[in-house]
């Protein structure tokens, strides 16, 4: 691998890493939140259990979130540091007003957590109400960043060097609302599937006793109602990211679609294989002029396709795959949320088994939507680092010795992800829900 | 004044601000994990302090982070080129150092082990933070083909490392020993206060010879930044006096108890920010000698007044809530003294 490669491979790999507990640390604390206003309107003490032990988790999270934060956030200076030249210049903005949404994050989680029992209710909900809030803030700033890669605007360079700079129009930058929303609700839609899962594998556990399996039965229909609005919304948006690709990046939703020709009435390839010597996209289910109307609520919209663009400007052709992914996760979450609330409420019968086998599967597979979205959206940006301004080749470090890190920073995440695992598994079996419950009367 | 100084100098606030936080905050951990056993209740005296404030302690260093590429983003360039491995060994320690530190308090069993994990990797960070230091100096850095690299074996093989490593670690033990005794003091556990003094007692002295040593190995590579070093020697001076009077303010007799921690806390703040003040003056207007000056990396004039603004209107909007933060936690005799 030559160094630029590298590059990307180790902030790639990092930022992999990260997310899971970024979007984790964005998630929960609104399912906290959640769970502490169900409590204050219904006055079931499940609830304020449920947000204490959720809190106990994201706090064990941030014990990794926080450095391996701290970590990406210095990477981007040591790797890409023509990058960072312009977005000093630039983008800065975004970074440091990210800075103090972190600071109320992080000083309210400790009020929180450590001084809950010296607060008056009021203000406890409002401290972690707080953490949300910060935690959201913080993911809209930073994903302000990404939006301007794909979108720049609020400087011109000239021969090299960055002129003319507005550095609020860079921060309001066009797909900022859609981006970040995008990443926002997503972020909801993982929190709540995580606590699905858990719950669902609670409930299948068969020697529970029944007021336990009440308290993850209250879990599992706020969670799956939370991620079945979530990612309905999700969805929504994402048809507006889509539109947004189409008339900004169109060789970035040219490449998620497979499309080679420019036409009106293009048809929508689900699944299948683009393959970039005969321009055909292969093994694929097409549905007739979806594509034009996605891209442009009209089926003659002229969508443009990958020949427009010269070839080496092309974004590697799998992200057809990882978009299909990303949009295949969200709709199978829709579904199975809608589908189990139905099943309880409508049909008024107990989650059966096999269903709550299934609901095991959607925390993970949420987290893989999301991994697989980042990774489309960085790498669907590709050759470029700023879109048609820096490329990845000009943003990245001259150093050498990347090889070495690489392996060991690969080395040190999946230690990371084990040893976080087992401390997790460890602390909620020495401390289970039952004892807590009765405390708590 | 130029947008470069006040940059600068808000840089350089940051930088003391967060000496004086990473300081503490890494040597608590180290102190918690030596005293697990020997001393559990001063151990957990500094987990006391530890668990609320290192979320925001580890804000600062991110904070400092971001202002330098926001105010300098050519010096981001050029010290990323040059900071690559050290800096991500540093990263690799905090990632260990936050992790095992909140695993142990989240597991019951192998307490010990974490914490060692956490307590070592904690007190080495300071030290190869401060290291940067004597890099940025320029002694290590040649340029090949127009790219300044890091000669990792000239680096490796000065003593001027080792002495700066040294004096980071001196200082933080010396910096937490000292904030502690003030911390069980207002928590009112005279034993533990005795202890923790003691120990900033010892350490005291040694940080001050480590810095003087350090001072004196740069004479081989940055000859320049000792004569300009002698040139702020009168605010050097001050630095010294200010550290006498903390020193002594330990063995004041108040209210029958020896010491005056509180005070002798401040004064050695103030000595920090003097020393620092000097280091730094005589430090300009290089941000990497001789390759780049603050009035070379400094940012844009319409993006430097966005920051101002940006700085302003924070800290004004969190003012409050570090107020209460620190009521909660450094100030309720509830949580202090809580069993």
């Amino acid at each position: 691998m030559d160094s630029v490669m590298l590059a990307r491979s180790l902030f790639g790999s990092s930022m992999a890493f990260h997310i899971i507990f970024a979007t984790l640390g964005v998630g929960l604390p609104f399912m906290i939140v959640m769970a502490e206003i169900v409590y204050q309107i219904k006055k079931d003490r499940d609830y304020a259990i449920m947000a204490k032990r959720w809190t106990k988790c994201q706090a064990i999270l941030l014990g990794v979130g926080i450095p391996s934060g701290t970590m990406v956030g210095v990477m981007l200076s040591l790797l890409w540091p023509g990058f960072m030249e312009i977005v000093g210049q630039v983008i800065a903005l975004p970074f440091q007003i990210e800075i103090w949404a972190f600071l109320l994050e992080a000083l309210f989680m400790s009020i929180y957590v450590y001084a809950a029992d010296r607060l008056p209710p009021a203000l406890r909900i409002a401290s972690v109400t707080f953490v949300a809030l910060g935690a959201s803030a913080s993911a809209v700033l930073i994903t302000d960043a990404h939006a301007w890669m794909n979108t720049p605007q609020g400087f011109r360079l000239e021969n090299g060097k960055v002129v003319d700079i507005d550095p609020w129009a860079a921060v309001f930058n066009p797909s900022l609302p859609t981006t970040a929303t995008h990443v926002l609700v997503s972020a909801y839609v993982l929190g709540a599937f995580a606590v699905v899962s858990v719950a669902a594998a609670k409930l299948l556990g068969r020697k529970r006793p029944e007021r336990e399996r009440q308290y993850h039965r209250k879990g599992l229909v706020l969670s799956l109602a939370i991620g079945g609005v979530m990612s309905l919304l999700t969805a929504l948006n994402g048809h507006e990211t889509a539109q947004m690709l189409h008339h900004y990046q169109p060789e970035k939703l040219a490449a998620a679609e497979g499309l080679f020709e420019t036409q009106a009435f293009a048809p929508l390839a689900i699944g299948g294989f683009t393959d970039k010597e005969s321009r055909t996209i292969r093994g694929a289910i097409e549905i007739p002029w979806a594509l034009s109307f996605l891209a442009g609520n009209r089926f003659d919209t002229v969508v443009k396709g990958l020949n427009d663009f010269p070839v080496e400007e092309w974004p590697p052709l799998f992200v057809h795959t990882l978009f299909n992914l990303m949009v295949g996760i969200g709709s199978l979450l829709i579904l199975v949320s809608i589908g189990s609330l139905v099943f309880r409420f409508v049909k008024k019968k107990e989650f059966p088994r096999w269903l709550l086998g299934g609901l095991i599967c959607t925390g993970p597979l949420a987290l893989i939507g999301i991994e697989t979205g980042w990774i489309f959206s960085c790498t669907g940006r590709q050759p470029w680092t700023i879109y048609h301004i820096q490329s990845t080749a000009s943003a990245a470090t001259q150093s050498e010795n990347l090889g070495i890190l690489f392996v060991l920073f690969i080395g040190l995440f999946v230690f990371m992800l084990v040893v976080t695992a087992l401390v997790l598994r460890y602390h909620f079996r020495r401390h289970p829900v039952t004892p807590e419950m009765l405390e708590a009367g | 004044m130029h947008d470069s100084t006040i940059a600068i100098s808000i840089l350089w606030g940051f930088l003391f601000i967060y000496s004086i936080m990473g300081s503490i905050d890494f040597g608590a951990g180290f102190w918690s994990m030596v005293f697990s056993k020997k001393n559990p209740q001063a151990a957990s005296l500094a987990n006391r302090f530890l668990s609320p404030s290192w979320e925001v302690t580890n804000v600062f260093l991110v904070l400092l982070v971001v202002a330098l590429v926001g105010f300098f983003p050519r010096a981001a360039y050029l010290l990323g080129t040059l900071l690559l491995v050290p800096v991500s060994l540093v990263l690799v320690l905090l990632l260990f150092r936050s992790s095992f530190m909140v695993y142990a308090y989240s597991v019951q069993r192998k307490v010990r082990s974490l914490r060692l994990v956490s307590g070592i990797t904690g007190v080495l960070i300071p030290g190869l933070l401060v290291s940067v230091l004597p890099i940025t100096l320029g002694g290590f850095i040649h340029s090949e083909g127009g790219y300044p690299q890091l000669r990792y074996a000239e680096l490796l093989a000065s003593p001027s490392l080792y002495a700066y490593l040294g004096f980071g670690i001196a200082t933080e033990l010396f910096l937490s020993a000292l904030f502690l005794s003030d911390f069980s003091r207002q928590a009112g556990d005279e034993s533990t206060y005795r202890h923790y003094r003691t120990l900033a007692v010892y350490a005291g002295p040694l940080a001050m010879l480590l810095a003087v040593v350090a001072t004196f190995t740069m004479n081989e590579e940055a000859r320049w930044m000792v004569n300009r070093m002698r040139e702020q020697g009168g605010w050097f001076m001050l630095s010294a006096a200010a550290f006498l009077a903390g020193y002594v303010s330990l063995w004041i007799k108040r209210k029958g108890r020896l010491g005056w921690p509180r005070l002798a806390f401040i004064f050695v703040v103030i000595q920090f920010a003097l020393a620092s003040y000097a280091y730094g003056k005589a430090h300009m207007p290089y941000i990497v000698y001789p390759y780049l000056t603050v009035d070379e990396g400094i940012t844009n004039h319409p993006m430097f007044i966005s920051l101002l603004w940006g700085y302003a209107v924070g800290t004004v909007i969190l003012l409050p809530v570090f107020v209460l933060f620190w009521w909660l936690f450094l100030k309720d005799k509830r949580y202090l003294q809580a069993e």
